[in-house]
């Protein structure tokens, strides 16, 4: 498998995706299992769609291994606080799958207030002759059963199930931001904008309190949890990233409520970039551990980051994501695209970082060779299995053929979440309500 | 789509904003307009810093709604305004409206809540919202009672006040006067029994009256989302008393502003 992500080995090769206008349909979150099979994408709707991909057959080596809808279910539903007059939206703002035990597969839902364990199962024999109860399911009177029988397994048509195992509810004053499952596979944690709560899979009514940023008095309130991240292989720590730009890596072991951390990590600001905005640009709106525990990857409005983690006082790697938006600030402010929650993602051996923009525009870079490249995700941009040109914002003066200007980015076309294969070079991309998934092209 | 926008209408904001240049507000101003001479129309540093303020709390103000509002995007921004409001402190701008004659005070409350409510439409044609006396009758029984005379000394206040007033130019709907009126109402009702607070308060337990505000806010914040700056524009043409006075003035109607804001 090609590790060297050149910007012209990377084609695309389409998948049904979701024509809609509805809101309903825009995607909110987008992930992988652990094995690469499944791929499950959470939207506005709140409904959870996973797509399988495809066994790769000789007969068929073009199609190498596609992905297809697998199932289809309403995971959350829009609810009301009577208390405080509010709506609860269903939007799925985050799924984590779990690392998969049996033939069944587990994963968690979130919206705002409310975790979801979801089973979801495959059915592909069912049970015939029963004596109480005929084909239909009618109860088959007593008094007339003459004789008894066995029932037997048949086959029947692949039926895939989901089914709620287990409810997490009640523990979120705030919104949920994040879900984590630990490496232990018995914990995870769940972060809103003040606190983190973690919770056992099987224990439903309780969970424990770990971070608690709530100040006693609410005008004090300067700063909220953004994201928070479970440690891929130590299942005692954890970082939360906040508002202010800042990291802070936890270990359970040192108390209960890990209110202090145990490493801060933490960018000095650069005096000459300095504005009213430079808060809010800061602001971190995704952290990610490298799938070897070394690093973490964070996202703010205008760069990733990338931290080791045995340095705490300056990132070791940052990459420009659209700098020319340095200068639009105060639209941006205006329109509220400034607000925007970014993610951002490792590949699977760590070697390269992908982020989203705006104009359905993502980004790459290699952390090895130094180069980045900015893709499009547009149905008119790309046919299927065409390899994807490199695109070019251009900031000012001579604007060249194939380049588009900063003013005439479309700015409500913001690609916000994306996907990489845990082990190969395919990537999901989601702009708006649509998905795009793209594969590393065979030579 | 309006996000496009909102980039071209605050174009001349983004181009002062790239770097957040500290200036005083009376030595500076020279300098700035010095060395953008050859730039035309670009507004002062606290013009800009100003309308900055203002839309901030614009959004803040629109922040809640049926839904719960975003947490984050809702500290983030209060934290800009508190910046802005301690630079101006250390300007000395700040202090300077505090100290002003409060003898127009209770009157200055009154127009300037008057302002954020109103149309954009009466406001254009300079009329006053038709139930205004009545709203000054509830609230100031020791000022004058006659409504016209107070619409006449709200007219004359209205004039220095036009750039601020043109920020709140909100695509209102046909909203319907009795909802605007019992809001008001309640408004008037906390500014009387609170004292005057910083924005720290804006997290304060939120109470029902907060939830009528909302009400009323709700209708023009369909509209608003990717209008509410189109008052900014009126800063491309160089409305040059930009003076200390007209700053000063500005300021103090932003300082009540932002009680009504903290005691809704």
């Amino acid at each position: 498998m090609e590790e060297d992500v050149e910007t012209r080995k990377i084609s695309s090769s389409f998948l049904r995706d979701h024509s809609y206008a509805t809101e309903a349909d825009i995607i909110s979150t987008v992930e992988f299992n652990h094995t690469g099979e499944l791929l499950a994408t959470g939207d506005k709707g709140g409904r959870v769609v996973i797509f399988q991909r495809e066994q790769e057959s000789k007969h068929q080596p073009h199609r190498r291994g596609e992905y297809n809808v697998y199932s289809t279910f309403q995971s959350h539903e829009p609810e009301f606080d009577y208390l405080k007059s509010l709506e609860i939206e269903e939007k799925i703002n985050k799924i984590r799958w779990l690392p998969q035990q049996n033939a069944a597969y587990f994963l968690l839902s979130t919206n705002d207030k409310t975790v979801k364990l979801w089973k979801v199962s495959e059915r592909d024999k069912r049970p015939e002759g029963y004596n109480l109860k005929d084909e239909d399911g009618r109860l088959r009177d007593p008094s007339m059963i003459t004789m008894l029988r066995v029932p037997v397994l048949r086959p029947m048509d692949l039926m895939v199930e989901a089914t709620p195992r287990r409810v997490f509810a009640n523990a979120h004053t705030y919104h949920i931001n994040s879900i984590s499952v630990n490496s232990d596979y018995e914990t995870y944690m769940s972060a809103d904008d003040l606190r983190i709560n973690l919770w056992n899979f099987e224990i439903t009514n309780q969970s424990f309190n770990i971070v608690d940023i709530k100040p006693a008095n609410m005008e004090e309130l300067t700063e909220v949890i953004t994201a928070a991240e479970f440690h891929p292989h130590h299942c005692n720590t954890f970082v939360y990233s906040s508002s202010k730009g800042t990291i802070r890596l936890c270990d359970m072991r040192t108390s209960a409520l890990c209110d202090r951390h145990a490493k801060f990590f933490e960018e000095p600001e650069d005096p000459s970039n300095r504005s009213f905005f430079s808060e809010i640009i800061s602001s971190i709106s995704d952290v990610k551990f490298s799938h070897s525990g070394r690093y973490i990857m964070t996202r703010d409005y205008l760069t990733v980051k990338v931290w080791d983690l045995n340095m705490e006082n300056r990132p070791i790697e940052t990459y420009q994501v659209h700098d020319y938006l340095r200068s639009k600030l105060c639209s941006l402010y205006e329109n509220d695209c400034i607000f925007d929650k970014f993610e951002c993602v490792w590949n699977g051996s760590d070697s390269v970082i992908m982020t989203g923009s705006y104009n359905n525009f993502f980004r790459m870079f290699d952390r090895n060779t130094k180069r980045d490249v900015t893709l499009e995700a547009s149905r008119e941009n790309s046919k299927p299995r065409a390899i994807l040109k490199p695109r070019k914002v251009c900031v000012g003066g001579k604007r060249r053929k194939d380049e588009i200007s900063v003013d005439s980015l479309d700015f409500s076309k913001k690609i916000l979440h994306t996907a990489w294969h845990p082990s190969e070079n395919i990537i999901a991309v989601a702009a708006t309500n649509n998905l795009y998934i793209f594969q590393d092209k065979v030579n | 789509m309006g996000e496009e926008e909102g980039l071209h209408q605050t174009q001349l904001l983004d181009t002062m904003f790239v770097r957040g240049l500290k200036r005083k507000c009376f030595d500076g101003e020279e300098d700035i307009e010095g060395t953008l001479a050859g730039i035309k129309a670009i507004p002062s540093y606290n013009l800009q810093r100003q309308s900055l303020l203002d839309m901030s709390l614009v959004k803040l103000q629109l922040c809640h709604m049926l839904v719960e509002p975003n947490l984050c995007r809702s500290v983030l921004i209060a934290n800009t305004v508190r910046q802005i409001q301690e630079e101006m402190t250390q300007d000395g701008t700040w202090q300077m409206i505090n100290t002003q004659s409060t003898g127009q005070a209770s009157l200055d409350r009154l127009v300037s809540t008057d302002i954020l409510c109103r149309s954009s439409r009466e406001q254009a044609e300079g009329k006053h919202v038709p139930g205004y006396s009545t709203f000054n009758k509830d609230f100031e029984s020791d000022q004058a009672q006659d409504g016209s005379e107070t619409m006449s000394t709200a007219s004359s206040v209205q004039a220095p006040r036009n750039l601020q007033s043109n920020v709140w130019e909100m695509e209102n709907p046909q909203e319907n006067k009795g909802n605007f009126q019992k809001s008001l109402d309640q408004i008037f009702e906390t500014l009387e029994n609170k004292s005057p607070n910083s924005v720290e308060d804006l997290f304060s337990e939120v109470d029902n009256s907060y939830y009528d505000l909302d009400t009323m806010l709700t209708g023009m914040m369909s509209n608003t989302k990717m209008g509410h700056c189109d008052g900014l524009e009126t800063f491309s043409s160089p409305t040059t008393a930009t003076s200390s006075s007209n700053c000063k003035s500005d300021l103090n109607e932003l300082d009540h502003i932002v009680e009504i804001l903290v005691e809704s």
